[in-house]
């Protein structure tokens, strides 16, 4: 039996019970008369800022208003009607810089209306009925490949099933959901939801997935756009940054979202190897979620270390504040400058910073800290696809998701805009809309 | 902390809060327990006839309107008087009151009708001891189908006779119990005075359906598939009791006449309203039954306190000191111009204000770039809605414009003349005077 104390990189390090609790919902679902209590504190503003804050835009008040008035599953469709990965954005926005910033109560008593909460109330009513609400439109014999099936492939592809026409998702992996699977930190999504969510979502009808089928690989752009009236590419980001710091190839250095990926495909948490001494390189969530999990693993020190200041972190205020509550320390203002260790990773030697005037500089002190684990979460990076032209890193789309390639569409994080599920939702709504009125003008 | 000691129809209790005539005094447990707790005075569930009890029904009595976290907004009920024999409650009323003689014992009473059972019962109430009696003239259900209660509060000339076969046979004081379900409260209230009754006491229950179940489509509380209308309560009914106070304490031919005040008491500031209006005590039912006998504890400390800010050092120095300022709308002065004025600081930037001035009233607040709310006094009618709706108190409020400027509205200036409809132009009536 291995504790938390035992070196080097093991399974097992807590009781299963233990971890059972641990990786429990973060947030627990609303019992009836707590969200009728919650719902009674929305007051129906006009011309609500919280919907402006939603990417998708879902009407809140009214979604809550129909809590309120008795009909959780009904105010479930109008949250569905715009968002159809409402039930995972409830469990993953970061509402705190979305639609709960904006409350008015939230500026009035720092304390917004827990939108998030009621937004799962309203969907888990939908989703416990195990019947899909929408229907689709009489049949256009239009074909749509998309490729990749993540929030914002998956929320494309099921817009366009209800317009009529028939889509083909081309999946890479063996599951569909792209980080709603593999990606989102296992106690924002739990009992199997993502995959749930997928099954329900496909309910709709008219829509297949080739699993294992990759773009660039198993089919091309080019063949897709010969055989298919449209496509839409929704990849996301599959290049992991480097750190670019010598030991990075040492045993026991790996990329955050490899771990999560495994973390999240786990059938027995007890078997996860964690280290002990786990140090995560990165500021954003992917930072943050393998941090907290590593400590919920089991690990007894993890540390979070982030080469600006705390106001520069990607991650949200509450996400920072989830991570100190677990017992992450969060170091700022350093940065790796090498990986020490006899073949494995040991210690991580960390360079103060400092970015007065803007530009990030070393200040020549160092601190080394016990690392048997250290974790890259630095940044996920476009892989693109030829014949597309870039916007930086991303791929170049215009308002509605139009690349530079006719017929072509593009939407979620492999394009510009915030790398946020709700984000990946709304353009792949967006762009197929658009490939609708393209299609039918 | 002020003395609360109250004395009504010479009746003296230690503070002006008496619980009325309803399930909180049915019995001598209750009633003992409701003294220990520190009510001043209670008004004994009322009593019928001597012989078998009435008989309520054996499924819910009850229905309710909920509020935000299910408060209690209002109860309906359907239960009809004591259901215990007679003699018990008399033996009861009468040992209660030996043991708690600083307290105010009325005793509420319903019988047929007709002046031979008034006199049955009445020597035998005089008997225990009690201070005073209530005559129930108001339950709406029920009782009323049998030509009692309510049956008899909404006939004038019923309530006169009865009161007055009381004043003839039982030389307490006599308090007669109005219904609210009548058009127009002054006219039972002048039958009872005409009848020679000491006081009169109000509101008992107001007609009311609380909800309609939707699978069964029958009415709640519902029995059997059926429902029948029920008496409703609570904090929903005070508005309406308030009125129904104030109309008989400002009527020339009620004034001065006692009232004991009733309808949705709940805190100490709704009784000090009541008492404001002509009420010389109150009584409480719902609040009592939903959170128990402690609730007095809340009214009395708050009326105290409340009375030692003002300097006010007993109830009788605010008794009836709003009367004089309710009046008719035709004399309120139309030369007293307000405009909402929005503070921006406490603003939350909600829009309740806007949508509701903008859809359903006068379109006078403009909304700006970054959600900043304006009024615009060209349009202002000062309708007070957009202060009501708002959810931050004091964040948007009536200033007066001063005399001699100009309402931006009408474009006259404003006056400092009191000027009322009776003199206004537009009215007929004060042309036709001229
Ligand atoms: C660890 C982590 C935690 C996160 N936590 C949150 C959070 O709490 N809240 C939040 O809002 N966002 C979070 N995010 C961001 C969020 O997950 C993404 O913004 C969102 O998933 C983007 O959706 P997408 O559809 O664009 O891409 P993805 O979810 O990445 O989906 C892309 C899909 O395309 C497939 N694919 C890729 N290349 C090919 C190819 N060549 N051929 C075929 N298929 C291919 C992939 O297998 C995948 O299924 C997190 C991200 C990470 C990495
Ligand atoms: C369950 C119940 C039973 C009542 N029974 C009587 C009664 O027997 N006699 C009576 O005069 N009033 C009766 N009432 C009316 C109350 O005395 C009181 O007038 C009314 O409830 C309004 O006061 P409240 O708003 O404080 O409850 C009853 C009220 C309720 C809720
Ligand atoms: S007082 Fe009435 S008319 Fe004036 S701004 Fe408010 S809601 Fe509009």
């Amino acid at each position: 039996m291995t504790s938390p104390l035992t070196p080097g990189i093991v399974p097992g390090r807590l009781p299963a019970d233990r971890l059972t609790e641990n990786f429990d919902d973060l947030h627990a679902p609303y019992d009836g008369h707590e969200a009728a209590v919650a719902a009674d504190r929305c007051y129906f503003c006009h011309d609500a800022p919280c919907i402006t804050a939603c990417p998708t835009a879902i009407d809140i008040p009214l979604f809550i208003r129909q809590i309120a008035s008795g009909q959780p599953e009904a105010a479930g469709h109008t949250i569905l009607e715009q968002n159809i990965l409402g039930g995972m954005c409830a469990r993953v926005c970061p509402t705190e810089t979305l639609c709960e910033e904006a409350c008015v109560r939230e500026a009035a008593e720092g304390a917004p209306v827990e939108i998030g909460r009621l937004q799962r109330h309203a969907t888990d009513a939908v989703m416990a009925r195990q019947v899909h609400p929408f229907t689709r439109a009489a049949p256009t014999g239009k074909r749509v490949a998309v490729v990749g099936a993540g929030p914002a492939g998956l929320a494309c592809a099921h817009r366009l099933a209800m317009q009529g026409h028939d889509v083909v998702i081309h999946e890479a992996r063996p599951k569909p959901g792209g980080l709603n699977e593999y990606g989102i930190a296992a106690y924002k999504s739990t009992d199997d939801f993502a995959a749930r969510e997928v099954d329900w979502l496909l309910g709709i009808g008219g829509i297949t997935i080739a699993y294992g089928s990759a773009l660039g690989r198993d089919v091309t752009l080019e063949g897709l756009r010969d055989t298919h009236d449209a496509v839409f590419l929704g990849i996301g980001l599959g290049a992991v940054n480097a750190l670019g710091a010598p030991g990075d190839d040492k045993d026991g250095v790996s990329d955050a979202v490899n771990f999560i990926a495994e973390l999240r495909q786990a059938s027995d948490l007890a078997a996860l190897p964690v280290g002990r001494n786990v140090v995560v390189i990165g500021g954003g969530m992917t930072a943050v979620d393998a941090a907290v999990q590593s400590k919920l693993l089991g690990a007894e020190n993890v540390t979070i270390a982030y080469r600006r200041g705390r106001d520069r972190m990607g991650a949200s205020g509450f996400e920072q504040d989830l991570a100190a509550s677990k017992g992450v320390r969060i170091l700022t203002n350093v940065r790796p400058v090498a990986v020490h260790g006899n073949g494995a990773a040991a210690e991580i030697e960390l360079e103060y910073t400092t970015d007065a005037g803007g530009t990030l500089t070393g200040t020549g002190e160092t601190i080394r800290l016990a690392a048997d684990q250290v974790f890259r979460a630095i940044g996920q990076a476009l892989l693109p696809p030829e014949g597309l032209a870039l916007d930086g890193r991303k791929i170049r789309v215009d308002g509605a998701g139009r690349t530079s390639l006719d017929r072509v569409w593009a939407g979620g994080d492999c394009t510009t805009g915030e790398d946020l599920t709700v984000v990946a939702v709304a353009e792949g709504r967006d762009a197929a809309e658009d490939i609708h009125k393209a299609l039918m003008a | 902390m002020a003395d609360l000691t109250t004395t009504f129809l010479g009746i003296t209790s230690p503070n002006p809060f008496w619980l009325a005539s309803a399930p909180p005094t049915d019995k001598e447990y209750n009633v003992r327990r409701a003294f220990d707790a520190g009510w001043g005075g209670v008004v004994w569930k009322t009593l019928g006839e001597a012989g078998p009890p009435v008989v309520n029904v054996n499924g819910p009595r009850y229905g309710v309107i909920h509020g935000p976290d299910r408060r209690v907004m209002g109860i309906n009920n359907i239960e009809l008087i004591t259901d215990r024999p007679l003699e018990v409650n008399l033996e009861e009323i009468t040992r209660v009151k030996r043991d708690y003689p600083d307290r105010a014992m009325i005793v509420s009473i319903m019988v047929p009708c007709d002046e031979r059972s008034w006199k049955e019962i009445l020597p035998r109430v005089a008997d225990t001891g009690a201070d005073g009696i209530e005559l129930n003239f108001g339950c709406p259900h029920g009782m009323s189908e049998r030509g009692m209660g309510s049956a008899v509060g909404q006939v004038p000339e019923y309530i006169e006779m009865v009161a007055r076969w009381c004043k003839e046979n039982y030389d307490k004081p006599v308090i007669v119990k109005l219904t609210p379900n009548i058009t127009d409260i002054r006219y039972p209230a002048r039958a009872a005075r005409a009848g020679g009754a000491d006081a009169v006491s109000l509101i008992n229950t107001i007609s009311s359906i609380t909800s309609v179940n939707l699978d069964t489509f029958s009415p709640e509380p519902m029995i059997d598939g059926k429902g029948s209308h029920g008496g409703y309560c609570g904090p929903a009914v005070k508005p309406i009791a308030l009125n129904m106070v104030a109309e008989i304490a400002r009527d020339p031919e009620t004034a001065g006449l006692p009232i004991s005040g009733i309808g949705g008491v709940t805190t100490w500031r709704d009784a000090v309203e009541f008492m404001a209006l002509g009420a010389g005590n109150v009584q409480v039912c719902t609040a009592a039954m939903t959170y128990g006998f402690k609730i007095v504890e809340d009214l009395i400390r708050g009326m105290s306190h409340w009375m030692d800010e003002k300097g006010y050092r007993s109830t009788a120095d605010f008794i009836g000191r709003a009367v004089p300022n309710v009046t008719d709308w035709q004399y309120l002065n139309l030369n007293y111009v307000t405009k909402a004025r929005i503070d921006q600081d406490a603003c939350i930037k909600c829009g309740r204000c806007y949508a509701a001035c903008e859809d359903t009233s006068h379109q006078a607040i403009w909304m700006h770039e970054g959600r900043v709310f304006e009024v615009n006094d060209a349009e202002c009618v000062a309708c007070n809605l957009c202060v009501d709706v708002c959810p931050v108190e004091a964040c948007i409020t009536m200033e007066r414009l001063p005399a001699g400027t100009v309402d931006p509205r009408t474009g006259r200036i404003v006056s400092d003349d009191y000027a009322n409809w009776t003199t206004h132009p537009n009215n007929p009536a004060a042309r036709a005077a001229e």
